[in-house]
């Protein structure tokens, strides 16, 4: 692994990949936070299906598998998808995840076909078009990796600019309007931006897997900030982290494919997200409600213990612990950890409260009051 | 009497498929009232209003704002959706949401300063959610959401201010909070329009009443024309004889 790490700064090739799949990873993370928030996670998938017959095609008509006229096929066949989703829509009765299950397997359909249909040609040519399926990231070229890197300076410009103008349109739609945001023109802006991305992305990911580079660090990053901005930030960071740490374990190997294997590593910061990150994430949620309860269950036990306590002319007066048999928040563990943080003293089977406890719960009785 | 007219529909129809939601509505608000629109549900409440701010395109009419369409008068309207139409879970914060009242006198590109953070601030305090602001949305009870959308509203400080059922599943305290700062709205001239639900507090809250129901019943002062035959008309049933049984 960490020699496959030193790969990506020694090897040339190597490190052309590397930067390939970190950009593409920035931007989509980067983009990815306003398909999830515009509730459109699966746009992206049918968007990315939708590219396959374009990329097809694009070879039959050039005759040649230069990235640059394949991806324009890419664009225009995923724009059309994207088409025909927003019409069906607004146009019949279907809803939004029928039209895009529908356009996501007829396009996917027809590229298959296309795709099995120039294999059987006599062209020895065709061969490796099917890499878009999956992705390949060895055949990026540092030509592609230019183009990466204008696309996602591009798009970051476009996203910095009209910041302001996104969030009021990604958080209330009708309320930014009425205030004169300019939505159908910004909401048709954000979707090209994530069809020009998902494009770039079929080299190296390919059709099928591409909309988890999308969605993923966009869902890892919104469990650790509360903010917008930093969503955005840091979901460009996992992006870019899964494609570098991808691109360095497929190269530790000649037989991982590059693709699939970001794919995993950007699930696993999902899963590391949704379970250990602060507030939202599952184990802290779990912690706090258990602390919760065990600090309400303290308390009223507590209550009782000075309830009684307070009917004896002297406080700190011991009574037998039996007394509190019938109360259910009472058990020997809970007595036994309530001596040792100090709220009461135990001497041969008669407890007492101490100090600490008159204070807290003569505090809390005249909160309540 | 002449009085200025804040906004005036005039045969406004809107139908988003065969049936139609509204009918031919007539409508003027004179200027400094506090007016709620009622009628039952699917009487096109919210549909009129999104009408008047251009939301939905209608079949036919059109609507002014202090005499001129609403495109151009827009920075005099505030608009206060239903609370249930955005997800509250939006990574942002209370003050956050204020700010965007101002987004609209700053214009494309520019970033809100320290001049709408101020203006901002103030509107807050007006609803009594200074000591929320830095709050995350999510964790507000659903009172104070409704608060942040009317500071919002009170963040664009327009001359008109448009509520689709501001008073939803708020509390009795939030509730006489927010009808005393639209009763200070209306004191200070401003044309306040909510879209209401209850009508035992009409006569209370409201100086200005529509009833709706597709076509346009009745429009005037609560005095005059909050009576039994107009619910009757709107609701197609005498409510009060009705309540009784």
């Amino acid at each position: 692994m960490w020699d496959s790490l030193k790969l990506i700064f020694t090897d040339y090739t190597v490190g052309v990949i590397t930067c390939g799949t970190a950009l593409l990873g920035a931007i989509s993370g980067m983009l990815g936070c306003f398909a999830v928030l515009k509730k459109e996670s699966l746009l992206g998938d049918a968007i990315s299906h939708a590219a396959l017959p374009g990329i097809v095609l694009a070879f039959l008509i050039t005759g040649t598998k230069s990235s640059s006229g394949l991806l324009i096929g890419a664009f225009l066949s995923a724009l059309l998808g994207l088409f025909w989703i927003r019409k069906i829509v607004t146009k019949t009765h279907l809803k939004t995840d029928t039209a895009l299950g529908l356009v996501l397997s007829v396009f996917f359909g027809f590229g298959m076909v296309l795709l099995t249909f120039i294999q059987k040609m006599p062209d020895a040519n065709q061969a490796g078009l099917d890499k878009f399926l999956f992705g390949q990231a060895a055949t990026l070229m540092v030509e592609d990796v230019w183009m990466m890197g204008a696309v996602t300076t591009l798009s970051l410009f476009v996203v910095i600019l009209f910041w302001k103008e996104f969030k009021i349109m990604l958080f209330d739609k009708d309320y930014a309007h009425s205030i004169g945001i300019k939505t159908k023109l910004l909401d048709a802006l954000v979707s090209l931006l994530i069809v020009v991305a998902i494009v770039l992305g079929l080299q190296t990911v390919g059709v099928i897997l591409m909309s988890a580079i999308l969605l993923a660090p966009a869902a890892a990053a919104r469990q650790w900030t509360n903010s917008l901005k930093n969503m955005v930030i840091l979901a460009g960071i996992f992006g870019a982290l899964s494609g570098i740490t991808g691109t360095a374990i497929s190269a530790s190997s000649a037989h991982i494919p590059t693709g699939p294997v970001i794919v995993m590593v950007a699930a696993v910061i999902v899963i590391i997200s949704l379970i250990f990150s602060p507030e939202r994430g599952y184990l802290f949620k779990q912690i706090k409600h258990r602390r919760n309860r065990n600090d309400l269950k303290l308390k009223k036990t507590l209550q009782l213990m000075y309830n009684i306590a307070v009917s004896h002319k002297n406080v700190y007066h011991p009574h037998s612990v039996k007394l509190l048999n019938n109360f259910r928040g009472y058990s020997k563990k809970s007595i036994q950890q309530m001596q040792r943080d100090g709220w009461i003293s135990i001497t041969g089977g008669m407890w007492s409260i101490t100090p600490k406890t008159f204070e807290y719960i003569t505090q809390s009785k005249q909160q309540q009051i | 009497m002449k009085e200025n007219i804040a906004i005036q529909v005039d045969d406004l129809t809107v139908a988003y498929d065969y049936k139609p939601v509204l009918w031919d509505i007539d409508l003027k608000v004179p200027e400094g009232v506090l007016m709620a629109i009622v009628g039952p549900n699917g009487a096109g409440k919210s549909t009129l209003i999104k009408s008047i701010l251009g939301l939905i395109k209608p079949i036919a009419g059109s609507v002014r704002v202090f005499g001129k369409p609403y495109k151009e008068n827009r920075k005099r309207v505030a608009y206060v959706p239903q609370k249930g139409s955005v997800d509250w879970d939006f990574p942002t914060t209370a003050l956050d949401v204020v700010l965007m009242g101002t987004y609209g006198n700053l214009g494309w590109i520019k970033r809100p300063g320290i001049k709408e953070k101020k203006i901002a601030l103030t509107a807050m305090e007006q609803v009594k959610m200074t000591d929320f602001q830095n709050r995350q949305i999510s964790q507000l009870s659903g009172g104070q959401q409704q608060r942040v959308f009317l500071a919002r509203a009170l963040a664009q400080d327009a001359d008109i201010y448009i509520m689709d059922e501001p008073l939803q599943g708020v509390d009795a305290v939030t509730e006489v909070a927010i009808i005393n700062i639209l009763k200070e709205l209306r004191n200070r001239n401003k044309t306040v329009v909510v879209v209401h639900h209850d009508l035992q507090t009409v006569p209370e809250y409201f100086d200005w009443v529509t009833f709706l129901n597709v076509k346009r019943i009745d429009t005037g002062p609560v005095k005059d024309i909050f009576n039994d035959d107009n619910l009757t008309r709107t609701y197609g049933i005498n409510y009060k004889v009705a309540l009784n049984q």
